[in-house]
């Protein structure tokens, strides 16, 4: 349809249907990336809206530790007294320019505290994510090779486990066991202050304490760091494994049973190759499509991961400013959050429409 | 096994779960199987509380004194005490109580509203159409649980009595919950409206509430009893990740698994175990339950997942009668790369298409 579409569905290989369907990658890129526009539209004004609900976010913060004339100065000092949509939209403006406000009980910029423990949500994120796929990918496939046994049962109990175990329970438990009765892994934290001083030495340190640990050069500051990120990536991980799992098992039960892999069988391909060989790829296209809700587990699981383990990163400081009431850091998180979701699925989606051309329709 | 052919299926045989129950073999009714006793367990459990358990979810003494803090196991007290003083396992057993009433809440909720919105979307479309789907992805694409904390900031302002305490967690999971409805039946509504059925009802006159309730609404359910299921867990999970952030009920109101495990983070830490075990095995185990309920109803559903007893029988029969059992067919026309790169067999006239 678009001339200026043309690079893109050479690249990704499946130029004659694109075409017929008339736009093709590009096309499909553009509309997804207008897409973000209302969907962070729409979850920044629901959480403003929300949040004001309750009244202005300096009496939730200090009402009772203040008096009342300097509660109302603290207040109109802010703003806080306007009409709401005018509030609101100022609110609007200062997102779409990258400020989402300052908080009340320290006053930080919140974008601040992104720069400070985006760092170690990522880290921890990242590592959850490895232990997922290393799970839950093969072992949904074993799921799928010894389907309707027993070996089949015990995986899916196993699946259904992680995720019916909370994962601040699931990270109680590892530290009772790990850390308290057997003394293998520290109880909490990201590393330990040796090692934090060790990195903070380093110029410009990059907040992903596993790369500033490598920087140091000293094998033990990576292996205090490492062993601090076990039990909460452990934690974290499983329960998105379990999701794999599961998926990964429907995925390959069902293109086992495709024209294709009949015909595999019927030309006497073991079971085992035709589960590695032939029904494994095309069922890895969903996961794709599926790790983007995932972010969304992933980061509310990360919130409660990091409150469990103390490890300084974005949920902790998300549930510490909720005991503090301080709601405009709340609600700064959680818009910055918003945003960071919709990117990702974005991301997501454009890989998976690479990989798979179907999803482009 | 047991039911072969049933002519006449009564009512109670095709109510949701009954019929799966009779249509599954095998393993997967073994599960289903565990999942209802422990739902029934549970659901017990929470009906009577007041006497199962041993004390009341605040009760800090009885005739011989204070039950004392932290203290382990004992005969007086199977599972001990919390740090607060409060009896471990009376607490438990409170709980499941406090679950039951905000699964409840929250999915008559957002069952009736998602319902309620799928249909008119997805029957009128239109812009209204537009603009619910992508508020309705928005935030089906957001984690759940900020979500819910947000929510219960709004409902409640962080603090909570035990209705307040409901209401709030319970309306938080509802709003979270109203998508994944509200997308479920807007296209079965979408795909019935066109049917034969919608239209001739349409041409007798028929009016629209009529239509949209009795004709598209009735035939829509097909999936509802599996949402039902998977969002009762995922709302124990949310009520209990709130209570883990704060956002609890006030331990004299109720009894909270989640507020429960997060005062015991601190106990953890000095070795005392039973304050934090209990509550979250019930956790576990309720979830457990309801998903495995959940999983056996979705694998029913969906043939290429149902247990395969015909299937079976008939592979067998296929295996004895074949005349080519595994590799005989190498030596066929093309051989085995003949097959591979999906080469037509024009000769024997079948056509393999690639």
């Amino acid at each position: 349809m678009t001339t200026t579409t043309a690079p893109a569905p050479a690249a990704s290989g499946n130029t004659p249907k694109a075409r017929r369907t008339g736009g093709g990658l590009g096309r499909y890129l553009l509309i997804r990336a207008l897409l973000i526009i209302p969907t962070v539209f729409i979850l920044v004004s629901l959480v403003f809206f929300l949040m004001r609900l309750t009244g202005d976010p300096i009496t939730a913060a200090l009402g009772g530790r203040l008096s009342a004339d300097q509660l109302a100065e603290r207040i109109h000092e802010a703003g806080y007294d306007r009409p709401l949509l005018i509030q609101y939209l100022e609110y609007l403006g200062n997102v779409f320019t990258g400020n989402f406000g300052t908080t009340i009980s320290d006053r930080k910029p919140v974008t601040e505290i992104l720069v400070t423990y985006g760092a170690a949500t990522l880290e921890l994120a990242f590592y959850a994510l490895l232990v997922a796929f290393v799970v839950g990918i093969p072992l949904g496939m074993l799921a799928a090779y010894v389907r309707d046994r027993w070996g089949d049962a015990a995986l899916r109990v196993f699946a259904i486990l992680c995720y019916a175990t909370p994962v601040f329970f699931a990270g109680l438990l590892t530290k009772l066991v790990f850390s308290v009765w057997l003394g293998w892994l520290p109880i909490s934290g990201r590393a330990s202050t040796r090692a934090q001083l060790q990195m903070q030495r380093l110029d410009d340190p990059t907040g992903i304490y596993t790369i500033d640990a490598i920087r140091t050069g000293n094998p033990d500051v990576l292996a205090d760091v490492l062993l601090h990120a076990v039990m909460p990536a452990l934690v974290l991980g499983l329960l998105t494994a379990g999701v794999f799992l599961r998926l990964v098992r429907t995925n390959v039960i069902g293109t086992l049973s495709t024209d294709y892999v009949e015909s595999g069988r019927s030309r006497g391909v073991r079971e085992y190759r035709l589960v590695t060989k032939h029904a494994y790829r095309p069922a890895l296209i969903p996961i794709i499509t599926v790790i983007g809700l995932q972010i969304a587990l992933l980061l509310g699981g990360a919130v409660l991961t990091e409150t469990t383990f103390e490890w300084r990163g974005l949920g902790f400081m998300l549930s510490q400013y909720l005991q503090a009431r301080d709601f405009v850091a709340v609600q700064g998180i959680v818009a910055l959050l918003a945003v960071i979701v919709a990117l990702t699925n974005f991301l997501v989606d454009v890989i998976a429409a690479i990989i798979d051309p179907r999803v482009r329709y | 096994m047991t039911v072969a052919t049933v002519p006449n299926r009564s009512r109670w045989a095709r109510l949701p779960v009954v019929h799966q129950l009779r249509q599954s073999v095998g393993l997967q009714r073994g599960m289903l199987v565990a999942g209802l006793i422990i739902t029934a367990i549970f659901l017990l459990t929470a009906a009577f509380a007041p006497w199962v358990a041993p004390y009341g979810f605040s009760q800090l003494r009885d005739a011989d004194g204070l039950f004392g803090s932290a203290q382990p196991p004992s005969a007086q007290h199977l599972l001990g005490t919390t740090v607060g003083g409060f009896d471990v396992l009376s607490r438990t057993i409170w709980g499941a109580q406090t679950a039951f009433l905000v699964i409840v809440f929250a999915l008559v909720f957002s069952m009736f509203i998602g319902i309620l919105l799928g249909l008119v979307s997805g029957y009128f479309g239109g812009w209204l159409d537009r603009v619910l789907v992508v508020v309705c992805d928005a935030i089906y694409a957001f984690p759940s649980l900020l979500l819910a904390i947000v929510l219960s900031i709004a409902i409640s302002g962080g603090q909570s009595g035990l209705w307040a305490g409901i209401t709030a967690a319970a309306g938080s999971i509802t709003v979270v919950f109203i998508p994944q409805y509200f997308r479920v039946i807007r296209a079965e509504t979408v795909r019935i409206k066109s049917e034969a059925y919608v239209e001739s009802a349409k041409v007798l006159g028929a009016s629209t509430g009529r239509i949209m309730f009795r004709h598209i609404f009735r035939n829509a359910t097909r999936t509802l009893p599996l949402i039902l299921t998977l969002n009762a867990s995922e709302a124990i999970l949310t009520l209990a990740g709130l209570g883990f952030l704060g956002f609890g009920i006030e331990p004299t109101q109720a009894a909270e698994w989640g507020y429960d495990l997060n005062k015991s983070i601190a106990d953890v830490s000095s070795g005392v175990w039973w304050t934090a075990v209990p509550p979250g095995i019930a956790i576990v185990f309720v979830v457990l339950g309801i998903t495995l309920v959940g999983e056996s109803l979705n694998d029913l559903a969906d043939p290429r997942l149902r247990g395969r007893r015909r299937a079976a029988k008939g592979a067998g029969l296929v295996a004895e009668t074949s005349v080519v059992p595994g590799g005989t067919l190498t030596a066929g026309p093309g051989g085995v790369d003949g097959l591979e790169s999906g080469e037509t067999f024009g000769d024997q006239g079948i056509e393999v298409k690639s």
